[in-house]
């Protein structure tokens, strides 16, 4: 893969972006490029706003500055029917996985096939047990998402995301939670998904290994900022300080192991103050 | 001082932007009306958890509120010699006041809670978002149904809590109390109006539907989402609608009855 990352290539790209919650700025002018068919991995550190950048190019935030295109169209111009026709070509996998409480696996695969097309329900039923055979819980359909296991929750939600065909899926820490083998089963059909739908995937995640085994490209924010970007190889060979601090897992570093304070002394000895 | 105004102005400013929060949600919910009208099933759906399973604790209730004013009518009347009477009395009480304000109460805490808790929940596990990631209008699909359903719901429920009461009040008057029975009936009859009272008290009923069901899904849908969250919307839902029907019921009884 070429190193540098074009926006003509480029299904989704973010241009000078900012974007502050309350008097917190989570996005400090970034500009990123993810190209098609491709895996890119958005990395960094907890609340430094990776998922903030998912729920931004889902339009389901507005930027205070910059813009966001998806395959062309400027997601934050875009009027709702247009937003909605657009995120009918994204499928999103959440944290949680987001599967509806009140419907079995089957049903919830069938949920964007029955509220977007007319298809008639054998139709349906067949293009559901594709999806989910191909997250390999077919056997699983009749299951409510309380009798799934973390792992098997995600593949469910992994099966509707793909249940439209889109062209990209947006993924929200797929692997947080999970024991090894759902976690080498999430690793695997991600990739395999990606390459043989043809799709295009950005991954938010902070697990470096992983990752950084089936992503294409990785940028890694911290602070507002990109701090490091390129392929896995070049990220691990970064010598940046913020870099190698996120991939080597110090406990201290340019992201501080404490959260901001005044002096310990000073604070140990003010009493009469309850916090 | 200035303390107390900066707090009397920053509640004030919270109030009104809750106000003008929970309008813009309202006109959302009813601009889906049409699209849910087009899937009866969704609404059928919520009728059934909304309205049907109701059903129980508004009957049971009906019943005991009905029999309790058999209890007290009989012994107020009798000391006017008036205890054949009894039926109207009952019936007004129920039909214009009791079988609206108490089912509507009822219907609050039973239904109301349980729409705020599902809804905060979905927000909390991120369903309302995702709905959105696959181009679904959660208000369309998941508010909509549920406010047409506790509309269409609450008069058919204040209706069955006035019947039942009545039959409770006929049960101890008649077959306790030793009221005649053709007297408790043809009394009812005779003096309850169809216009004035069991209109009326519809209109009261669909009101206290409307504004419930209301409170209950923007409680739910502007929940924090987080466990405390989701309990503090639910306890306000209760709150809230508990305020808001007892503020109504004078005000439509004072408008509907005020000229009499």
């Amino acid at each position: 893969m070429d190193n540098s990352v074009s926006s003509q290539d480029s299904l989704v790209s973010v241009r000078n972006l900012s974007f502050s919650r309350g008097n917190q700025k989570i996005f400090d002018n970034i500009s990123l490029d993810f190209q098609r068919g491709k895996i890119t991995a958005i990395m960094g550190p907890s609340g430094t706003g990776k998922t903030t950048l998912l729920k931004l190019i889902g339009g389901q935030l507005f930027p205070d500055k910059g813009t966001i295109t998806v395959d062309g169209q400027n997601v934050h111009n875009l009027r709702r029917t247009e937003l909605y026709n657009l995120r009918k070509r994204l499928g999103m996998l959440f944290q949680s996985g987001a599967l509806l409480t009140d419907m079995n696996v089957f049903d919830n695969v069938a949920f964007p096939l029955r509220e977007h097309t007319h298809l008639p329900e054998s139709m349906i039923r067949t293009l559901v047990l594709m999806k989910l055979q191909a997250v390999g819980l077919r056997g699983a359909r009749k299951l409510m998402p309380n009798e799934l296991s973390g792992g098997m929750s995600r593949r469910v939600a992994l099966a509707r995301a793909i249940a439209l065909d889109p062209m990209m899926i947006l993924y929200d820490e797929p692997f947080t939670g999970q024991d090894p083998i759902s976690m080498g089963v999430l690793v695997h059909l991600i990739k395999s998904l990606n390459s043989t739908l043809g799709l295009t995937s950005i991954i938010v995640s902070h697990d470096v290994h992983d990752t950084s085994a089936i992503a294409d490209y990785i940028y890694v924010l911290s602070g507002g900022k990109i701090v490091g970007e390129g392929t896995p190889k070049e990220i691990q060979e970064s010598d940046s300080e913020w870099v190698q601090q996120f991939m080597t897992g110090a406990a201290d570093g340019p992201v501080h192991f404490h959260y901001p304070a005044k002096d310990y002394v000073d604070d140990l000895m003010s009493s009469g103050k309850r916090y | 001082m200035i303390q107390f105004i900066q707090n009397l102005g920053r509640n004030t400013c919270i109030s009104f932007n809750k106000l003008g929060r929970s309008t813009y949600f309202l006109l959302q919910t009813m601009s889906g009306m049409f699209s849910v009208l087009g899937r009866p099933r969704l609404l059928l759906n919520q009728m059934y958890s909304v309205g049907v399973l109701s059903f129980l604790i508004i009957t049971i209730s009906g019943l005991f509120v009905g029999m309790v004013l058999g209890l007290q009518g009989f012994y107020t009347l009798s000391d006017f010699g008036a205890e054949e009477t009894l039926g109207v009395m009952v019936a007004a009480s129920l039909v214009r006041e009791l079988g609206p304000v108490v089912s509507a109460l009822l219907f609050a805490g039973r239904a109301g809670s349980a729409l705020t808790a599902e809804i905060g929940l979905m927000k909390a596990t991120e369903q309302l978002s995702g709905m959105e990631m696959m181009a679904v209008d959660p208000i369309k699909r998941i508010i909509t149904p549920r406010f047409l359903a506790g509309l269409i719901s609450m008069p058919i429920l204040a209706a069955l809590f006035s019947a039942v009461g009545i039959i409770g009040g006929q049960m101890i008057g008649c077959g306790l109390l030793g009221v005649d029975e053709g007297a408790y009936w043809s009394q009812m009859q005779a003096n309850i109006d169809f216009q004035d009272d069991i209109i009326n008290g519809v209109i009261k009923s669909i009101v206290f539907g409307f504004v419930t069901s209301w409170i209950a899904l923007f409680e739910g849908y502007d929940a924090i989402p987080t466990s405390e969250g989701v309990s503090r919307a639910t306890t306000r839902t209760v709150v809230n609608s508990a305020f808001s029907i007892l503020g109504l019921d004078f005000i439509l009884t004072a408008l509907m009855f005020g000229d009499n």
